[in-house]
């Protein structure tokens, strides 16, 4: 298997990302389902998605848990997403091993990604570990960080069950 | 008082028509040996106390199938989140299994913590689980598992169990092909239905 990584840059580093056009992404893509822990980047997304009768949210303890649900949902020809911070992806691990890898379970994952700045040096250590740790696990991932880079999602799922793996998208913007 | 957990599988199996079975762990290794819809059955190794929350999934995919988890209670203290995820979801077709014998069995019989202190079925009630059982009596389960079945979940049972003394091998089926094997039983069977067949018939 051969990562399949993206090296695209954003036009502006101050452009936004609407949680709006976010959710008629995944709706476009035909996800059911989300999974997800909220995190501080994506609260707006949450608030959307919360009151969306066509994408049934599955709130969760702990990011572990996500990609059993997803599985699950899978088996019963269910659609679902995970949407996750980076720092939960760490805690998820052994899922990923266990389960994403083990079993090539075509899943997209939203990942916010705290600590990311194009123009800053980054110093959180949920971002700067968090590449190594894809690349480290074959992952292929993306970045959305404004609106035009939104179409990126509905690609990434079709990547995503064109290949039966998990397919991550860096969300490097607070949505707005 | 305890039971074997052989027993529970037993009775389990005596009353299956349709449900979605997953095991993990020890459970994995016994039921293939009770089961009668192995195309149904999910016996997942390797997946680290996960099995509460791929049941929460199925579950949530098909609400209109019961879906029976075998968990242990090792394996569920290393998910116990799960139990306040699945209660927060409250899906009324999900039985939930925890299979307690106090101790971790395939790594070599080592404790769990607060073996003997902690209680499943009050956690599960706390959490928000619509009923909660304790059973270590065979014959007592076997009474009032057939009302169980039919209730609104989500269930929790638990079933004070001896811990197994032989070791049994690992099955054939894997986890891989039973996920592929379920996963196309239920687009199957929800064609078919599509189609005006009763699931019953299929069986």
């Amino acid at each position: 298997m051969t990562a399949n990584v993206t090296n695209d840059t954003p036009e502006r580093s101050d452009a936004t990302l609407s949680a709006h056009v976010v959710v008629e992404e995944l709706k476009a893509c035909g996800a059911s389902h989300v999974v997800w822990l909220p995190d501080s980047e994506s609260k707006h997304l949450y608030n959307l998605l919360v009151n969306d009768p066509e994408l049934k949210l599955v709130p969760i303890c702990r990011e572990g848990e996500a990609l059993g649900i997803a599985l699950g949902l899978l088996v019963g020809g269910m659609r679902p997403v995970v949407v996750i911070q980076n720092t939960g992806l760490f805690e998820s691990g052994d899922s990923i091993r266990g389960l994403g890898l083990n079993l090539s379970l075509p899943i997209l994952m939203l990942v916010s990604y705290r600590g990311w700045h194009r123009d800053a040096p980054i110093t959180d250590t949920a971002a700067i570990y968090l590449e190594p740790v894809l690349r480290g696990w074959r992952l292929p991932y993306h970045f959305v960080r404004s609106d035009s880079e939104a179409h990126i999602i509905g690609q990434a799922y079709e990547q995503a069950r064109a290949s039966s793996q998990i397919t991550a998208v860096l969300m490097a913007q607070e949505y707005v | 008082m305890a039971m074997e957990s052989q027993q529970v599988h037993r009775v389990v199996a005596s009353h299956r028509t349709d449900e979605v079975v997953i095991t993990e762990m020890t459970a994995a290794l016994q039921w293939p040996y009770f089961t009668n819809r192995q195309d149904l059955d999910l016996c997942l190794f390797d997946c680290m106390g996960k099995a509460s929350s791929i049941g929460l999934g199925i579950a949530l995919a098909c609400p209109e199938r019961k879906v029976i988890v075998f968990d242990g209670d090792g394996s569920l203290l290393m998910n116990l989140g799960s139990l306040v995820t699945i209660g927060g979801m409250a899906p009324t077709n999900l039985i939930h299994f925890v299979f307690e014998n106090g101790q971790y069995e395939v790594t070599g019989g080592q404790p769990i913590p607060a073996a003997g202190k902690l209680s499943f079925p009050g956690l599960s009630l706390a959490a928000g689980y619509a009923h909660a059982f304790e059973f270590d009596d065979a014959d007592e389960f076997a009474k009032k598992w057939s009302a169980i079945l039919h209730l609104a979940g989500p269930v929790l049972a638990s079933v004070k169990v001896l811990s197994t003394e032989r070791t049994l091998p690992i099955p054939g089926r894997l986890t891989a092909q039973a996920v592929c094997e379920v996963t196309a039983t239920l687009k199957q069977e929800r064609w078919l239905e599509g189609k005006g067949v009763a699931r019953s018939d299929t069986t």
